[in-house]
């Protein structure tokens, strides 16, 4: 706590600069992420994050005391590597990328930490801070390295925000790109290469185990919020440098939180978070939608039953009693009850000793229901060829819905069968104000 | 059984004059092979322009790779294609494009009128944004295929036939003199339909061509005007009064049951006025 306190008071500019390092770098993972996501290639960024380490091992070996950008370099070599084999593999045999991005994953990170434990039982080596590689270690670094990290990272949302519109089509849809003569190859190729930069850029902070999390997490999570392409890589940047910065300063804090893991589970926090509580597409506001619609339909369904009720007799606010409207439709005693009770507090039902009976605004409601569920079902029936179109409305918004001439046509038809409420009766049985 | 293909040179059906000018599209002998099997064996077409054109075969006849074979998406074992006497590079401009409507995913996060404005995007050029000129000629574009209030829909909440007239209108906004479809007319409902077709038949009175798809014979007399009967090999082109008789389409679907079902409907109806 107290170290964290000591963070914020910026009486430690390295960790500053670290912190708005990997931030940058988060932004830009986010950003070339969402592509991955949205093109299905989410466990690319997983590969090449994997066959980065062997590069690393080969750079030490070759070149010893180098550095931290020989180091990026050979994971960029043996990242790009990686995705070459993977699309080797894919095009010239009969093996599926899924199977073909396992094969090389684990190859390749089996080849990496073979040389890695090469390299640790070599005295020298193992001050090398190789290892740092695999779980990440940010807190440590430099302010050059962090640098390199980070301009890498502004490099990758230089070119996706000049090239947004081009991405978009190739993305979206790669065959009509093609036709327009773009050169969706290069395109193609120009992604995949950026997606290999901030895979390696982000390795020392994240690691090489975790990476592809900080690729698909932001993106993912960020589809949740909105459904425009632009907002959506903002997001995914915010929430990727959010995740950063945050798991970054934690473990710089703490001593026994590692780097990489702890901005994995700081990513995944923003995630549930959106899977849960996002506006239209998360999960509670699903629910809360179905569920208002259940009610909705319910209150309906009961007001139509007891109208349909009195039809016959033309007295609409007849006694109906829990039994009858059991018969009508397939409700539990105990979900009509409680929708009765829910209809008695707009004053549409006026429950009596054993039975209820429609109000006369009860019965103004209910005939406006039953018109626009009967209009609807004729449609169905009668307009099927174009009825797919409105489908997904609600059905007592009818009137909103459905074109007028169509509408005119069905009440008209309805109405000479008798089987439409008559605005006449209603009116008159609207008479007083509810009781 | 002949081997060649028929080709019957014919006055056209619209009574629109012969001229002298380029056909729409020619393919030059043109083979296409996946995994080392042929899929178009050696392919020789002309198609007129002006033109309401369906290539039309059994599944697995060819039928998507010929269209994507002359939009240079597939790489063709031998060869050429010729566009309005161009080549392909050349023609780019001409030539607008509805691919089939599964070949993409609808939970893309982008708008109609998003997708619309791609098919400016040819014009626009590169690092550059599109103008309001090609925001309003995408949203003319959608109000033409009858879509004009659902341009901010995100395109997942449209219906298959309401995704189906984006893409028209896409290839609309592409203000091209060639239009290239693939199954346009495939699971879409009855008002699509009308759309659909209403569109094509504008698009013939502004002197433009379309090349399409089709899968539906029973239709095929009523909405085009000449067909390329296809099967790997092209059984027979030319204006579809003189080439859908029941001897070509046995020779393209080989017979099966349902398909001489529908030829006898097919040819029932060919006797009548086309519909709408």
């Amino acid at each position: 706590m107290e170290d964290l306190l000591r963070l914020l008071r910026l009486q430690d500019v390295n960790t500053w600069i670290v912190l708005i390092g990997t931030g940058l770098l988060g932004f830009s993972s986010g950003i070339i992420g969402s592509f991955a996501v949205l093109r299905r290639r989410a466990l690319v960024g997983d590969a090449v994050a994997h066959a980065a380490l062997p590069g690393i091992c080969v750079a030490y070996l070759l070149f010893r005391d180098a550095g931290f950008p020989v180091f990026m370099l050979g994971a960029l070599v043996s990242g790009v590597f990686g995705v070459l084999c993977v699309s080797f593999v894919r095009s010239q045999t009969r093996i599926k990328e899924d199977a073909a991005i396992g094969l090389m994953l684990s190859v390749l990170f089996g080849l990496g930490m073979v040389l890695l434990r090469r390299i640790q039982n070599d005295p020298a080596g193992s001050r090398a801070g190789l290892k740092t590689f695999i779980y990440g270690k940010a807190a440590g670094m430099t302010w050059p390295d962090v640098a390199l990290i980070a301009s890498a990272g502004v490099l990758v949302v230089i070119v996706v925000v000049a090239l947004f519109r081009e991405f978009q089509v190739l993305s979206f849809d790669r065959e009509f790109a093609a036709a327009l003569g773009w050169p969706v190859f290069r395109l193609d190729v120009l992604m995949m290469f950026l997606l290999c930069v901030c895979t390696v850029a982000g390795l020392p902070a994240v690691g090489v185990v975790l990476m592809a999390a900080l690729l698909i997490i932001p993106g993912a999570a960020a589809r949740f919020w909105t459904d425009h392409l632009g907002w959506m890589l903002i997001l995914a940047g915010g929430f990727g440098m959010l995740s950063c910065a945050m798991g970054t300063a934690l473990s710089a804090n703490v001593a026994s939180l590692p780097a990489g893991p702890t901005i994995v589970l700081v990513a995944a926090g923003v995630f549930v978070l959106s899977m849960l509580l996002a506006p239209r597409r998360g999960l509670l506001a699903e629910g809360l939608r179905r569920w208002g619609m259940r009610r909705r339909y319910a209150m309906q369904n009961l007001l139509r039953a007891m109208w349909e009720a009195g039809e016959a007799s033309g007295d609409f606010s007849t006694r109906v009693t829990l039994g009858d409207l059991l018969q009508v439709r397939s409700w539990s005693a105990g979900a009509l009850t409680r929708h009765l009770r829910r209809a008695a507090a707009p004053r549409w039902v006026r429950p009596e000793a054993d039975a209820y009976r429609l109000t006369p605004a009860g019965v103004e409601e209910a005939a406006k229901t039953a018109r626009a569920h009967r209009l609807w079902e004729a449609f169905l029936l009668e307009e099927a060829a174009i009825a797919p179109e409105y489908a997904h409305r609600y059905a007592d918004q009818i009137e909103h819905v459905l074109p007028p001439d169509v509408l005119n046509r069905l009440e008209v038809r309805l109405r000479a069968q008798g089987r439409i409420p008559d605005p006449d009766s209603t009116d008159r049985l609207k008479g007083g104000t509810p009781a | 059984m002949t081997q060649t293909p028929t080709i019957i040179e014919s006055p056209h059906p619209t009574g629109l004059p012969a001229d002298a000018s380029p056909p729409a599209v020619h393919v030059h002998d043109v083979t296409v092979a996946y995994h080392r099997r042929p899929v178009l064996w050696d392919v020789d077409l002309e198609l007129p322009a002006n033109r309401l054109i369906a290539i039309v075969g059994p599944n697995g006849a060819g039928k998507s790779t010929l269209l994507k074979a002359i939009l240079g998406l597939v790489p063709l074992a031998s060869g050429r294609v010729t566009i309005l006497g161009r080549s392909l590079h050349e023609a780019r401009s001409l030539i607008g494009y509805v691919p089939q409507r599964e070949s993409v995913d609808w939970d893309f996060p982008v708008s109609a009128l998003d997708v619309v404005l791609m098919g400016r995007y040819g014009r626009v050029g590169w690092l550059r944004r599109p103008q309001p000129a090609d925001r309003d000629a995408a949203r003319e574009s959608l109000n033409q295929v009858g879509m004009g209030e659902f341009a901010d829909r995100q395109i997942s909440q449209l219906s298959g036939g309401q995704q189906q007239r984006v893409f028209l209108a896409r290839a609309l906004a592409q203000d091209a003199a060639i239009y290239f479809m693939d199954e346009p007319f495939a699971g879409v409902d009855a008002a699509t339909e009308r759309a659909i077709i209403e569109v094509l038949r504008r698009l013939r009175s502004g002197g433009k061509t379309v090349i399409a798809v089709h899968h539906d014979l029973q239709t095929l007399t009523d909405y085009f005007d000449h067909a390329a009967m296809l099967n790997m090999r092209v059984v027979a082109a030319g204006p579809v009064r003189e080439v859908v008789t029941p001897e070509n389409l046995h020779r393209t679907y080989g017979g099966r049951l349902t398909i001489l079902e529908e030829t006898a409907e097919a040819m029932r109806r060919s006797g009548q006025p086309g519909r709408g």
